[in-house]
């Protein structure tokens, strides 16, 4: 099978296309929880495909993007410490901290590495013995695994120099969250499928029930989301609220029992801080007990003060489905992918800078 | 095996012995062996001029080294302004440590680059830095050309049609593959490769090329949104006239790239009349078969690059910006 051509096809992509348009009577606002949809969204130009009632709203799925500043803020913190080799996955290093980025800091001396494999940072580690390093490890169910390999191979290599500072946050708390909102109008929601991959589709289940609104679990090629909007647009219409697999080629029900099991194995629940969120109740994760020794903000004594938000940028707002970026006044002015001002211009996978890629401009 | 020592860079006779004895002997042409303070040049009529460094890890990759792309680089931008490249200068900047072998290595690989370009190497510097200080090795090559045809970037205007010489971001994508933290395997090549023979054929056959361009830092991306800018119109390009190749696209949906912000560094894009497209494509593809014809010049005067699907949808195609991040998940 091509991997990308197959699921790029003109003619079937032109196909579901006409039968969006047809079967598409009232208004429609579909939340794509993940970044990535976004982006897809916007790079293969589908809001032109689907017609004038389908309303594409970005949501809270984007590591960086629902990243508090005051964790940016622990990561300075701990990076600047002499003798720290900081390693982070790429977008991380150009989200605007209290005092700066990392990227800001790496100008300056300090040594920060931007990773392709969190896997990396053993073989950092490995190699820098007399050296402190610490893997500023962030993600949805997607990049947990990953993490969680990290820890166990410290663990099995004995490895005494070797830190994790945990950043990893879950799915459906904050769906739950917006759909509480009663100011948000979501009729359905765009599921990722690589956070699916890992936990299965039933983690929508719940919610597709509590909230009666239709979730897909989705690819992220253009012909994947066509067939998943339209089995959206079906739902809407027939008032129905199923989960729709619309990735059965890799996604299961329950998902990757081998990965969840290392996940349990090292992490537990925790409640975490989301830019624009607030505090949800155990939507993130944290090394167990047993294994906090290997905690970087516990190991270096991390304390920052209060980390405040640019009043200007509404990425909150946006996040929550509630703005576009084009209703954000810095949008595409003093806020760019050159100087962002929040983290949703930075990330490849955030909603502004989707927005200020493919379609608009300030 | 003999390394690369600071005493080369000394002025003392270690340096004499890796000029006299490694370099000269290498590039060896009339000009560089009188050995004057300057390169004294046998040159007429209006000429082009132009200024290159190249740094890249690592140095040597599939269908290519630093070497080659340093005599490339600057010898396809005399090429993209009209000019025969004739006489190029070679600045070394090597970290101490580098195996004399490699260094000989990368300086055959200027040699025979600069036999196929057709130019000369013919005065040069060297430095040689202590360990750290740079990464195995930095060049600069400077060169002048002739003008054969005077090709400039104002010339670009409304209706002009955009051709592309070959598939886009091989280059990028070989170098992105060969980085060691990465571990692809590919049996993708580098584009890189010297241009002027095909600008000669494309004036041979009387086509006058409003502008041209190298599509190398940036990709055929920073190319289009630069003359976009220049011409103050808009650029419309569809997407299923740009060949890339499955390997390039395969890379770039692993680490979330754009196929069209990856460096090239042997494909230019090039803007022509409208009754010289057909003819030109037809040239090109005598050179490389993925070349087409990519898009217009429009009438319009926002300056943005617009891009079209097979399926009819349209985005921009913005320019890149920052450094090249893979994608996170």
């Amino acid at each position: 099978m091509d991997l990308i051509n197959s699921f790029r096809d003109k003619d079937k992509i032109l196909a579901l296309s006409k039968i969006i348009k047809q079967r598409s009577k009232k208004p429609l606002n579909i939340m794509e929880i993940c970044g990535g949809h976004t982006h897809s969204i916007m790079k293969f130009g589908l809001p032109q495909l689907v017609g004038e009632h389908i309303n594409f709203i970005h949501g809270p799925g984007c590591p960086v993007c629902i990243m508090p500043r005051s964790r940016i803020d622990e990561a300075i913190a701990i990076a600047s410490i002499d003798g720290v080799i900081f390693c982070t996955l790429a977008d991380m290093l150009r989200v605007p901290g209290s005092k700066g980025s990392l990227a800001e800091l790496r100008a300056g001396g300090a040594d920060i590495r931007a990773l392709y494999s969190p896997l990396d940072t053993i073989t950092i580690a490995k190699e820098n013995l007399d050296k402190k390093v610490v893997f500023f490890a962030i993600g949805f169910e997607t990049t947990t695994p990953m993490s969680a390999v990290v820890v166990e191979q410290a663990i099995n290599l004995n490895l005494q120099n070797l830190f994790i500072h945990l950043n990893h946050v879950t799915v459906p708390a904050p769906v739950r969250a917006i759909m509480s909102d009663k100011d948000v109008k979501i009729d359905a929601f765009l599921g990722p499928s690589h956070v699916s991959v890992i936990t299965g589709s039933k983690i929508y289940e719940e919610l597709a029930n509590e909230f009666k609104t239709p979730i897909a679990v989705s690819g992220f090629e253009p012909l994947d989301l066509m067939d998943s909007i339209l089995n959206l647009v079906n739902q809407h219409q027939n008032g129905t609220y199923k989960v729709y697999n619309e990735y059965a080629r890799v996604v299961t029900k329950d998902g990757n029992q081998k990965a969840k099991e290392l996940i349990n194995r090292y992490f537990e629940p925790c409640d975490f801080e989301w830019r624009g969120l607030g505090v949800i109740k155990d939507s993130g994760l944290r090394l167990r007990d047993e294994f906090d020794y290997l905690d970087a903000k516990k190991y270096f004594n991390i304390e920052v003060g209060e980390s405040k938000e640019s009043k200007a940028c509404i990425c909150g707002e946006i996040l929550r489905g509630k703005a576009k970026p084009y209703d954000c006044k810095v949008f595409g002015k003093v806020c760019n992918p050159q100087n962002p001002i929040g983290s949703c211009m930075v990330s490849g996978e955030g909603a502004c800078a989707a927005y200020y890629k493919y379609s608009k401009r300030g | 095996m003999q390394k690369i020592m600071l005493a080369h860079g000394g002025g003392g006779q270690e340096m004499n012995d890796l000029i006299n004895g490694l370099i000269f002997k290498i590039f060896n042409n009339e000009i560089l062996s009188q050995n004057n303070d300057s390169a004294i040049l046998n040159l007429s009529g209006k000429l082009a001029f132009s200024t290159d460094s190249f740094v890249v890890s690592p140095t040597k990759f599939s269908g290519g080294d630093i070497g080659k792309i340093a005599v490339c680089g600057t010898a396809n931008d005399l090429a993209m302004v009209g000019a025969k490249p004739r006489y190029i200068s070679c600045a070394l900047i090597i970290e101490e440590g580098l195996d004399i072998n490699e260094l000989k290595d990368i300086l055959s690989s200027m040699k025979s680059t600069a036999d196929e370009a057709g130019v000369a190497i013919v005065c040069g510097d060297t430095k040689v830095v202590s360990k750290g200080s740079c990464d195995k090795i930095f060049i600069n090559t400077s060169g002048v050309g002739e003008i054969i045809k005077e090709v400039r970037i104002e010339n670009l205007k409304s209706g002009a049609r955009v051709l592309l010489s070959g598939d886009v971001g091989r280059h990028g994508a070989v170098v992105l593959a060969s980085r060691n933290e990465l571990r692809l395997q590919s049996h993708l090549q580098s584009d890189c490769k010297p241009l002027y023979k095909i600008v000669e054929a494309l004036l041979n056959a009387g086509i006058t090329p409003l502008a041209m361009r190298d599509a190398t830092r940036g990709g055929l991306s920073a190319v289009l949104n630069e003359w976009a800018k220049a011409c103050k119109r808009d650029i419309k390009i569809s997407e299923d006239s740009i060949a890339v190749s499955d390997e390039v696209m395969g890379i770039c949906e692993i680490l979330g790239f754009e196929p069209y912000e990856l460096a090239n560094e042997g494909t230019f894009v090039l803007a022509v009349e409208p009754k010289d497209e057909i003819k030109a494509v037809e040239i090109l593809r005598e050179f490389n078969s993925n070349a087409n014809s990519i898009g217009e010049i429009l009438d319009s005067n926002k300056s943005n690059v617009i891009i079209q699907n097979s399926y009819g949808a349209t985005r921009f195609m913005e320019p890149p910006k920052g450094e090249l991040l893979p994608r996170i998940c």
